[in-house]
Parts: structure tokens; sequence; C-alpha cells
């Protein structure tokens, strides 16, 4: 039987908006997803250990405030510190495209920007685990 | 791409308390990968030392935050604690959001929990094959104590409850309806009632209530050495935490050295032989009975048979021997 596609959604930083992660959950659940919401104001540290105490295929990291180029290299630093190579790290929210680029250049598998539509969230997400293969 | 680490590898580091290890060796128990079964075995062997709790209660009690504050004075005393926290998938999507580990945020950052979320996958999910998987891979990896949160609305959830050697049923006050859990039928298998949410004015009455249920008498089973006792806590202020781990505590001396404990246990394995038979009966119809059963179907759309008949025609054909 497939298993279905394990994900966090975190939000890291100051901003005290969750209501489009919230959205985001429901989608994936609807799309047949296991989804694990991590709550508002996590650190970088938190959402390691959780996403990999729940062994997610996907961490999912939506921030608001602009902290994305601080955010991303700490969870990518922890993520190696631990010897864990096969999560997918998606980005989403509001920035630049330039921090898009450079998000990319760092390791983030795709970057989401808030106008998404849910169908294109749901297929990129499952192109991705299917891309890696299994673990 | 990165490697595929095999489970006997995985294994090896469960040992050793690594959390990934643990964490993936989870996920494949889950999937029920048979590359995995024997690294699962080997595991088994060396569990059997954790104190395993079952928390139940409708949904809403505060089981959540109970389980949260719970490990935390668990963990002061020195102990390891594992959690595992089950909701239910959705029975369109087959798909879930696992809101329990919001509730635990708190203790996230400690290397001595491990927190991790299950869905139910409705009744053929092999959730009680899998949670219980998951609870021997965390006592071989030396976790002391291991939580088990299930919503106690559905005949699997309850029963991954009844399956653990102490379980806590938790009632709130402000639910509506005061003793929500008659209607559940989980009265009966609460070896500690706990009423969450005493820091509210109404949790009184759910304490009143619920007493008076209990010497009422007809819904506690028959529990020779021990006395159930009725708990008022608030995972707020921490009050009641105290009498609960002593209960907690007490309930496990008489599970490990007495004749009812012994006979309990021997009931839960019995549980989870039947769970894990039920499985893997499953998988091998499925298995087999795939490329029959469009047949069978068109033959019942006819009406060849009746589904009866016809259903036990394609078991017999599946396995290929007649029901007796
Ligand atoms: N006043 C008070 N509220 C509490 C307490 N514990 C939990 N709550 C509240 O009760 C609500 C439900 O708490 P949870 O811990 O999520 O309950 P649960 O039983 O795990 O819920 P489900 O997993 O959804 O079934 C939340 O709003 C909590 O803040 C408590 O000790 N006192
Ligand atoms: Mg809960």
């Amino acid at each position: 039987m497939a298993q279905p596609i394990r994900v966090l959604l975190a939000k890291v930083g100051l901003d005290g908006h969750d209501r489009g992660v919230r959205v985001v959950a429901r989608t994936l659940r609807d799309a047949g997803m296991d989804v694990i919401y991590s709550g508002l104001h996590r650190t970088p540290e938190e959402v390691v250990s959780a996403a990999i105490q729940e062994d997610v295929d996907i961490l999912g990291v939506s921030l608001l405030s602009g902290v994305q180029l601080t955010v991303f290299p700490k969870i990518f630093k922890l993520l190696g510190d631990k010897g864990v190579n096969d999560m997918i790290i998606v980005a989403g929210g509001v920035m630049p495209d330039d921090d898009v680029v450079a998000l990319k250049a760092m390791g983030v598998h795709e970057v989401m920007l808030q106008d998404t539509p849910p169908d294109a969230i749901v297929s990129t997400l499952t192109r991705l685990v299917t891309e890696r293969g299994q673990r | 791409m990165s490697r595929y680490v095999p489970s006997a590898e995985l294994a090896g580091r469960v040992v050793n308390g690594e959390v990934y290890a643990i964490a993936r060796l989870i996920s494949r128990a889950e999937a029920g990968l048979t590359e995995a079964r024997a690294a699962l075995a080997g595991l088994y062997a060396r569990a059997g030392r954790a104190h395993v709790i079952g928390i139940t209660g409708v949904p809403g009690s505060g089981k959540s935050t109970l389980v949260s504050t719970l490990a935390a004075r668990l963990r002061t005393g020195g102990s390891k604690v594992g959690i595992i926290a089950i909701d239910p998938s959705s029975p369109y999507s087959g798909g879930s959001i696992l809101g329990d580990r919001i509730r635990m945020t708190d203790l996230v950052n400690d290397p001595g929990i491990y927190i991790r979320s299950m869905a139910t996958r409705g009744a053929m999910g092999g959730m009680a094959r899998a949670t219980m998987d998951a609870v021997d891979i965390l006592d071989a990896g030396g976790f002391d104590t291991i939580v088990i949160e299930t919503v106690g609305v559905g005949q699997d959830e309850v029963e991954i409850a009844r399956a653990s050697d102490t379980t806590v049923v938790v009632s709130a006050p402000g639910l509506g309806d005061e003793i929500q859990a008659i209607k559940a039928g989980m009265l009966e298998i609460a070896d500690v009632h706990v009423v969450s949410k005493c820091d509210r004015s109404d949790a009184n009455r759910t304490l009143t209530d619920l007493k008076q249920m209990l010497t009422l008498g007809a819904l506690t089973a028959d529990r020779p050495d021990w006395q159930v006792p009725v708990l008022g806590i608030s995972s707020y202020t921490g009050s009641g935490f105290d009498e609960l781990i002593d209960a907690l505590t007490r309930h496990r001396a008489v599970a490990l050295h007495t004749e009812s404990g012994r006979r309990r246990r021997v009931a839960i394995a019995g549980f989870r032989l039947a769970k894990t038979a039920e499985n893997l009966l499953l998988e091998r119809f499925a298995r087999a009975s795939s490329e029959l059963t469009p047949d069978f179907a068109e033959r019942l759309v006819r009406h060849e048979g009746d589904p009866y008949s016809l259903a036990n025609e394609l078991v017999a054909a599946s396995f290929g021997k007649e029901d007796p």
C-alpha cells in the first residue's frame, strides 16, 4: 500500500499570521497527505528536530517576515549536522525574486509564493517526492 | 540521490538511541515494508522494558496538553519519554492533519523526548500493528516511558489505549455532556481516571458526576489488585500531576508483579497477534484476489450468484481452498 506523503508545515520568525498555512494544510490533507503543523514562532532548531522526529518527506517553511536568507542556511546546517540528506525542503510566503534565486542556490527544492494555486502546490510536492524515490 | 539505508543498519543505530534511525524505522514499520521485518524482529527481542501508557478521551478533553505536562514531569525524574500521538485520517481523502504536536512544543528541544504523530489510515491501515511496532522501536531505543495518545472515538483507537500497560481515560468539564466517556464506552477500560482542566470552576461537577457513575459499579471491569483512582488535574497549573505519576507508578507495579497483570499482558499479546495476523491475511488476500475480483464483480452484476456465495468463492479461489 502506498504511504501518504508526510509534510511538516512550519512557521519561523516573528510574524503572527498562519491563516495561509492552515489553508495549505487542509489542501494537502484533502489531497491525501498527512500534515503536521508546527505552530507559530518556531526556531530553526525546533523545526528541524520536529521534522526529523516525524520523519517527514517534506519540510515546508512559511515566512512573511523577510528572514529567509538567515533561516534556511541554519536549517540546512542543522540537517547536515544530523546527517539528514534526503528531506525535501520547500519555502513558502512572500519574498523578492532575488531571494527565490538565492534560496534555490542554497538547496531549497522549490519556492512557492503566496499566490500559488492549491493544485500547483499539490502537484509540485507530489512530483518532488516521486523524483526523490524510495527512502 | 541519497543512499537507501538498510533496515538492519537502522536497527543498530536505533539501539544507540539515534533519533533519525528511530524515526525512519517507524516509517518503514508503518508502511509494512517486508525489508524491515527482520530488523523489527531483532528489536522486539530487546524491547519489553518500557512502561507503555495509553491516554484516551473524547476530542478536546485535554489529552495532548496533559501528555506534554506529564512528559516534562517524567523528564525531571530522569526518564526518557516517547510519545505516539494518533489522529484520525480523513475518510474522504485518506490524508490527515496531525494536530497533537502543536500542544507539545515545549518539549521539542529536549533530546530525551521523542514525539511521533500517526494517522489512523482507516480500518485497513494496520494502525494497531504499526503503533505497537513503533512502541518496540522506542523501547529498544532506550525510552523508559512510552505514551500513546488516541482519540476515543473509533474502536481501533480505543483498542490501542487498551493494549497499554496502563490506560488513562481523560474527561473534561465544559464539553456539553458532563460524562462524555460513557458514550464512547470508555469508562470500563480506565486504570486511571483523570478529570482535566481542574483550574476551571465547573470541573468539580465533572469530578463528582464521574465518581458517582463509578460507585454505581457497573462500568468498571473486574480488577482484582487495583482500585481505579479518579484524579483531578490541571495541565496549566500542574496540580494533580504528582498524584497522577504516583498512580501510574503503582499501577505499573501491579502490572509487573501480580497474576492479574500477567493475564493482562497475555491478553495484550493476543490482541497484537490477532491484529498482525489480520493484516497479513488482508495483504495476502489483496494480492491474491486482485486479478480475480473484476470477473467476480461482472458475475455479480449479471446476478449469476449472490454476494455472499461469490465472495466465498473468491476467497476460496484466492487462497486455494474452500471455507469449511
Ligand atoms: N483550562 C484548561 N484548558 C486546558 C487544559 N488543558 C488543555 N486545555 C485546553 O483544551 C483544549 C484542548 O486541548 P488538547 O490538549 O488539544 O486536547 P486533546 O484531547 O488532545 O484534543 P484532540 O487531540 O483534538 O482530541 C485546548 O484549547 C487547550 O488549551 C487545562 O489544564 N486547563
Ligand atoms: Mg490531542
